[in-house]
């Protein structure tokens, strides 16, 4: 390491920050690794390819993708909306996109699981009019999703949304193209690395919820249970190794997929001449 | 790529559209109802619930369910988690914004990834990881039973998870700001002949003041409300390791649905009185 | 295509952008609309696109009223003053932008789209760069691209804001002759906004000069140099001279040659070519004194200073051909006498 600027600082500093780092994030991080290289090859094959561990693992990632899915659709028309019109209350709607960030998970959790259990004010009404159950099934898991993700997928957007050149507009409709055509060809190109990054941050943030699902989810094995619940479960019954290599095997996933998503964000960026 | 926080928008909203260009009115008016729509579901009507399921049986009842010893003890482990994690994250967070934006070294990126790693674990390995460390089967177990320390299923372990999931918070907020600030003035100030620290104090922090205690409300917001990561470690002991979240989920679990919502709704208070906090701020960056 | 602007008037809030324009402007020309910023020449040209309504007064493109009718239907050509290129796609993709967006019904097949997009890319000298994005291009070339892209469409009228403003100087002397030349070459009625005289001057075939709102003078670019219709075209068009005679400036002004004031008032404006100077032989009440000069190229700039007066107001800049100049042999402090060839009388 080198310093090359007048500042002062640089050792304390940088001594300081590579200390606290490793005492509080990689150093508890690591251990999970160095503990799963005490199971053996097959003992690990034999944990994660349990039927209910398998199950976990389906039912965390397909309900994050649709959450965050639907949550990118309409956090889009929420950014959209927030940006481009006015209407009356828009300051605060707008306060209001971060309450999910703010909100404690649990609290959250038992909020939307009142909300939608069978007797709650929307579960009853779902089961009663449409005959579908969100409590206790993977929609449920879907809904508290959606519920987290908004404010990452609002608050990527708009920015880009805020900067984004109305004359570039101007120009493609001098050229001919129809309202439609201006969306979809010039804006819509624009705004999507933007949109593919909240997509990206509210998917690894749901396969990772805890709080704000598990009040909601019934956590039925097979059916509702997610991969951070079953976690605890082996905790609970001081199944150390089975927890470890859930919890390793989620890490590299995650990892795995961010490393994916970033590498898909480069493309469409050097695909754009924007780098 | 990590679980960012939301970064500080200017609350500049209302642009002018040149007006020729405007989407038709029925395209505005199905947008527009959509959003509010969708806000209203998903957002107004949990934050409505918090305030109607607390109050529904009465302000008495509310008010014996938060005098209880237990939400109160709950309350004061929440405060006190927060007093000793938010401000060893806020000392780290500036530490390492002045380390990473005023001088260049090798394995900067990395560092700077590294930093916003807590953002891409999930709560509860968060909290497992801890668990491994200090826990009667973990590396330190032996050692610290033999030494009668209690670190999991005690305060301590729910300190140090916290500071796990809070780490990234206020390094997170600083760093851009302080990139994209450069440091022509603290040189300015150096060359004239201010010491470091006086530069720092003088120069550097009324710049970043705004933006610093925006992370510190994120990162306290986080630290008194963390759930997953910290219901691993706590062992959920009533009157002793039980935080407010935790006592949320106690009391839901024994179908004390009033003691659940009224402890809610304090964290609730919590969580709007930090929207209006990081509103005022965002307010105050925009106009600054 | 022709131009009509009839009666038009557009505010923001209280400010009055543009105060009841008129203005013609006849198939082929290349017209600079020209004025200080805010003056609403930029708000006049959005206005001509479709891209901004008018509150009031009509837009009628070769007789046709086109008032009403949307931007992307006007068939005219835009070349933003930040060339608003489309930073997601390629030089080509840009320029066929506007073919690709057409109905299917009139849409040309891809060969031919790709075979115009090549054509239109050699007329702006830039086909090497077709597979480059926006970012990779310098100023200049992002502007050509632009035109390209504008030209694409085939449009009837080709508007440019403030086509020259985000460029080096040097570029900037370049793409003006280049432009002119285009113009010669496609003789598309093209109307362009600047707020620098010398550009206007250079480029145009006609100058519509704004202020206010308001249309001072519109005309050929020696017409409004030499006839300004104006106190105020006079001042933003080249450098003047002013003299009131209604205040102290009479008794030499009249030594100079400038006739007594005519009845188009008693504010004369004088070039400063043309103003003559030579060498006083009665120094002790010669009207002026040389102060310093400054060399233009072919041109000197004199600045001299009337005789028994310290006041700016008491400044006067002549200027003369190099030659000339060195035949003088003047230097600083020399007493000078003046005479003034022409004038223009304001009120």
């Amino acid at each position: 390491m080198s310093r090359t600027s007048i500042m002062p600082g640089f050792r304390p500093t940088i001594s300081f920050t590579l200390l606290y780092l490793s005492l509080v994030v990689l150093i508890p991080l690591s251990t999970l690794v160095f503990k799963s290289f005490q199971l053996s090859w097959e003992d690990y094959l034999n944990i994660i390819t349990n039927k209910r561990v398998l199950s976990s693992f389906r039912v965390s990632f397909i309900t994050a993708l649709v959450a965050a899915g639907i949550a990118s659709f309409f956090g889009f028309i929420v950014a959209w909306v927030l940006v481009r019109y006015a209407f009356i209350g828009k300051r605060f709607f707008h306060a209001l996109i971060d309450f999910p960030f703010a909100l404690p998970t649990a609290v959250a959790g038992i909020v939307l699981a009142t909300i939608f259990q069978p007797s709650g004010f929307l579960g009853k009404f779902l089961m009663q009019t449409f005959g579908i159950q969100v409590a206790f099934k993977p929609l449920g898991i879907v809904m508290a999703l959606i519920f987290i993700s908004i404010p990452f997928i609002v608050r990527t957007v708009e920015p880009v949304l805020l900067e984004f050149e109305s004359s570039m507009e101007e120009a493609g409709a001098s050229l001919g193209a129809t309202r439609w055509q201006v969306f979809t060809k010039i804006i819509f190109p624009n705004v999507f690395p933007a949109l593919l990054t909240g997509f990206a941050l509210a998917f690894a943030r749901g396969v990772g919820e805890y709080g704000s699902v598990i009040f909601i989810a019934g956590n039925i094995p097979y059916i509702s249970e997610i991969v951070p619940l079953l976690i605890v479960t082996k905790l609970e019954q001081f199944d150390i190794e089975g927890a470890t290599a859930i919890a390793l095997t989620m890490l590299v996933i995650s990892f795995l997929l961010l490393l994916l998503i970033n590498v898909l964000q480069y493309w469409v960026r050097k695909r754009s001449g924007q780098l | 790529m990590s679980h960012t926080p939301p970064k500080i928008v200017p609350a500049k909203l209302a642009l002018r559209q040149p007006r020729a260009l405007q989407d038709p009115t029925w395209v505005r008016w199905l947008l527009t109802a959509t959003a509010v729509g969708f806000i209203s579901l998903f957002i107004c009507l949990p934050l409505g619930l918090v305030i109607f399921q607390a109050l529904s049986k009465g302000i008495s009842t509310y008010w014996s369910a938060l005098t209880q010893d237990d939400t109160l003890s709950a309350i004061n482990l929440t405060l006190l988690v927060a007093l000793v994690t938010v401000p060893l994250n806020t000392v780290f967070g500036v530490a390492a914004a002045w380390a990473i934006t005023r001088f260049d070294f090798k394995g900067k990126s990395l560092l700077t990834t590294l930093i916003d790693l807590p953002f891409s674990v999930s709560p509860v390995i968060s909290g497992f990881i801890f668990v491994l460390l200090f826990g009667a089967e973990g590396w330190f177990g032996e050692w610290l039973m033999a030494h009668d320390i209690k670190i999991i299923f005690a305060v301590p372990g729910i300190i140090l998870a916290t500071l796990f999931i809070t780490f990234p918070f206020v390094a997170r907020q600083l760093i851009p700001l302080m990139q994209e600030m450069g440091n022509q003035e603290e040189e300015a100030a150096l060359s004239l002949g201010a010491s470091g620290w006086k530069t720092f104090w003088a120069v550097t922090l009324p710049n970043i003041k705004w933006a610093l205690l925006y992370g510190v409300l994120l990162c306290n917001a986080r630290a008194m409300g963390e759930f997953g990561a910290v219901s691993v470690v706590s062992g959920h002991i009533r009157g002793l390791t039980n935080t407010l979240p935790l006592h949320v989920e106690v009391n839901y679990n024994d179908y004390d649905v009033v003691g659940a919502f009224a402890s809610a709704s304090i964290l609730a208070a919590l969580a709007i009185v930090t929207l209006i906090l990081k509103t005022a701020l965002e307010w105050k960056q925009a106009t600054r | 295509m022709s131009i009509l602007l009839a009666d038009i008037s557009k505010n923001f809030g209280s400010f009055s952008a543009l105060n009841h324009i008129n203005l013609e402007i006849p198939e082929g020309e290349l017209v600079a609309l020209l004025g200080p910023s805010g003056c609403g020449k930029t708000t006049l040209l959005r206005i001509i696109a479709g891209l901004e309504r008018a509150d009031q007064g009509r837009v009628l493109l070769s007789g046709v009223d086109k008032t009403h009718q949307e931007v992307s239907a006007r068939g005219i050509g835009f070349v933003f003053q930040h060339y608003a290129l489309f930073r997601h796609m390629s030089v080509f993709e840009n320029v066929a932008f506007g073919l690709r967006v057409k109905p299917r019904s009139t849409r040309p097949s891809n060969e031919a789209i790709s075979k115009k997009v090549h054509a239109l890319l050699e007329l702006v000298q830039l086909d090497w760069l077709h597979d480059r994005y926006p970012d990779q291009l310098s100023g200049g070339q992002r502007q050509r691209i632009a035109l390209a892209r504008a030209l694409a469409v085939e449009p009837s009228v080709l508007l440019l804001d403030e086509p020259f403003g985000a460029l080096d100087a040097s570029v900037r002397k370049d793409l003006r002759q280049w432009l002119r030349n285009l113009h010669h070459e496609l003789n598309v009625t093209s109307i362009f906004v600047t707020h620098d005289q010398e550009e206007a001057m250079e480029v145009a075939s006609q100058v519509v000069v704004l202020n206010h709102g308001r249309i001072e003078q519109q005309g050929s670019p020696s017409a409004i140099y030499d006839h300004p219709a104006n106190a105020f075209v006079s001042r933003f068009i080249g450098q003047t001279n002013i003299f009131d005679l209604g205040e102290h400036d009479s008794d030499w002004l009249q030594a100079a040659g400038l006739l007594t004031p005519q009845k188009d008032g008693k504010i004369a404006h004088v070039r400063p070519h043309d103003i003559i100077i030579e060498k006083s032989r009665a120094e002790d009440n010669a009207p002026a004194m040389v102060k310093d000069w400054q060399h233009l190229g072919a041109l000197i700039r004199l600045e001299l200073v009337k005789n028994g007066s310290n006041s700016s107001a008491a400044h006067v800049f002549a200027e003369m051909p190099n030659d000339q100049f060195k035949e003088l042999q003047l230097n600083r402090g020399d007493k000078v006498d003046l005479k003034i060839r022409q004038a223009h009388w304001f009120h």
